[in-house]
């Protein structure tokens, strides 16, 4: 009997799969086709709207220069250090706030509604304090995943198990064999869901920097395309980013399932 | 009363201390400035700042910026609400589509979509609808995500009720789906919301038209530093209230 529901269960999953590969496949021609009928119907201009042949060679014109990998080191090295600094100031001020509550009493609620605020218009002070060079993306990059951290650490911390914190304390564990032990196992979730969320924003963040002010960057090289208006090239840099961004949430989404499992 | 909650719970000493270490932080930013420790070129008194207010409001027309802004919003969110919520709905009635394009719309919250604005710039030309356009893409995941979680969500004794009144498809979800999921969909659009003030404060900076993020520009540009910094408090100040208008609305209708 249960040999027959197994099979049964099988079948719909099998199914199930390949209904959902139609739909995808369909899906994409459908999309495909409709960019292409656009781009040779002259209905828009056909250089906002290029061929798909035109965009797939953008990226590859975009791939063999050199210049796009020095542009591509540049921006990650902007987001890599922005996230790090976030994530230093982030986690030290969440532990604060999560173990406190008088500071969380009084900071928490500024951060929380602080959060989702525009930063980007912080940009024109970050380029007066560090200049139109990287500094001010990094700080923009900065402040933008310091927010994330900081609420999800202090959340992560009020919500650790307080059984784990009193056995821990019974058995006389020391501060540093409490942090090792209880407390940095128990937050690896909300520190990694923070990074998640942080390494999202600074990227926004370093990107719209660099489109605005920039000498060089990712960013930079979007806007210039857009300014030579050579669209195939400045499609291909975004599919490029919007690959990287979707590529590095997907692992970050991993690391929380293995961890959840 | 869980943890988060305790935190936000109110008491009569927290307004008047966060108050105070607000009030502290620009004391010490204004004795800084004064004993030269921060330079005034780069960093304005908090007392000019506190006056730049009057002047930004009268004559720069602030509030005009912040009505430009907010219809922008508006367009979005009418976006949200007519086209993201009706399309969640459908990939939460039909499974297949959903297990193909569930993917897909996850991928899209993390894609930086904004940096698509020279695009839009081509299609729209320097207009509000490139601005609606690009607030309403970032918007339309959350609402999406959220709105198929809600209906996919629902009871199944909500549901077996409902079935045993002979209820018919339309009014099943009529009457038990769509109200059963609507927690769920108010935070989507909630969220959907503050991803587009945000961005249109944001296109609005970039590409210097509109709102309040063009005000923010062209004083900054101007190098008025006190009605920069006043203006960016004035922002923040507008998104906090917005924020805080959506959190107690979403309480409210449900």
């Amino acid at each position: 009997m249960a040999n027959i529901t197994n099979t049964n269960e099988l079948k719909a999953n099998k199914t199930g799969v390949l209904a959902k590969l139609i739909v995808r496949i369909v899906s994409i021609t459908v999309v495909l086709a409709l960019w292409e009928g656009i781009a040779r119907s002259g209905l828009l201009y056909k250089d906002v709207v290029p061929t798909i042949s035109a965009i797939l060679y953008g990226i590859w014109e975009v791939l063999a220069d050199p210049t796009f990998f020095r542009q591509a080191g540049v921006t990650l090295g902007e987001i890599t250090l922005s996230v790090i600094l976030g994530a230093a100031t982030g986690i030290t001020v969440g532990i604060i706030l999560g173990s406190r509550p008088f500071f969380a009493k009084i900071f928490e609620p500024l951060l929380h509604y602080l959060a989702p605020t525009p930063k980007i218009i912080f940009f024109p002070l970050l380029i007066m304090w560090f200049g139109i060079g990287e500094g001010s993306k990094i700080a923009m990059g900065t402040i933008s995943s310091f927010f994330p951290i900081v609420l999800s650490v202090a959340s992560g911390m009020r919500h650790i198990n307080p059984v784990y914190v009193r056995v821990g304390r019974s058995f006389r564990a020391t501060a540093w064999q409490q942090a090792m032990k209880i407390y940095i196992p128990a937050m690896r979730d909300p520190v990694v869901n923070g990074l998640r969320l942080a390494f999202g924003v600074s990227t926004i963040g370093v990107l719209l920097a660099e489109t605005k002010f920039a000498q060089s960057g990712l960013g930079f090289m979007v806007t210039r395309y857009y300014q030579q208006f050579n669209m195939p090239s400045m499609y291909g840099i975004v599919l490029i980013i919007f690959a990287f961004a979707i590529f590095v949430n997907w692992l970050f989404g991993k690391l929380i399932i293995e961890e959840t499992q | 009363m869980t943890a988060k909650s305790a935190i936000f719970q109110k008491e009569k000493w927290v307004i008047p201390l966060q108050l105070g270490v607000t009030f502290l932080f620009f004391a010490i930013i204004e004795i800084a400035i004064e004993l030269k420790w921060l330079n005034e070129y780069v960093l304005s008194r908090p007392s000019k700042i506190f006056f730049a207010f009057h002047r930004i409001i009268v004559e720069e027309s602030i509030l005009s910026y912040t009505a430009v802004t907010f219809m922008e919003v508006l367009g979005a969110s009418l976006g949200l609400i007519f086209i993201a919520i009706p399309f969640g709905i459908l990939l939460a009635q039909k499974k297949v589509l959903w297990q193909a394009w569930g993917d897909w719309v996850s991928a899209l919250a993390a894609a930086p979509i904004v940096l698509l604005y020279p695009l839009f710039l081509v299609v729209f030309g320097r207009s509000p609808m490139t601005i609606i356009v690009i607030a309403f893409l970032t918007g339309f995941s959350p609402v999406v995500i959220k709105t198929v979680e809600g209906i996919t969500n629902v009871r199944q004794v909500l549901k077996d009720v409902g079935r045993s009144f002979n209820l018919s498809a339309y009014q099943q979800f009529k009457l038990i789906t769509l109200p059963a999921a609507l927690p769920a969909i108010f935070l989507g659009l909630r969220l959907g919301l503050i991803y587009a003030m945000i961005t249109v404060v944001a296109v609005e900076y970039l590409i210097d038209l509109g709102g309040l993020g063009n005000i923010v520009g062209e004083l900054a540009e101007r190098y008025d530093l006190p009605a920069t910094y006043a203006a960016m408090c004035f922002v923040v100040g507008v998104s906090i209230l917005f924020f805080a208008f959506l959190e107690r609305l979403e309480k409210w209708l449900t």
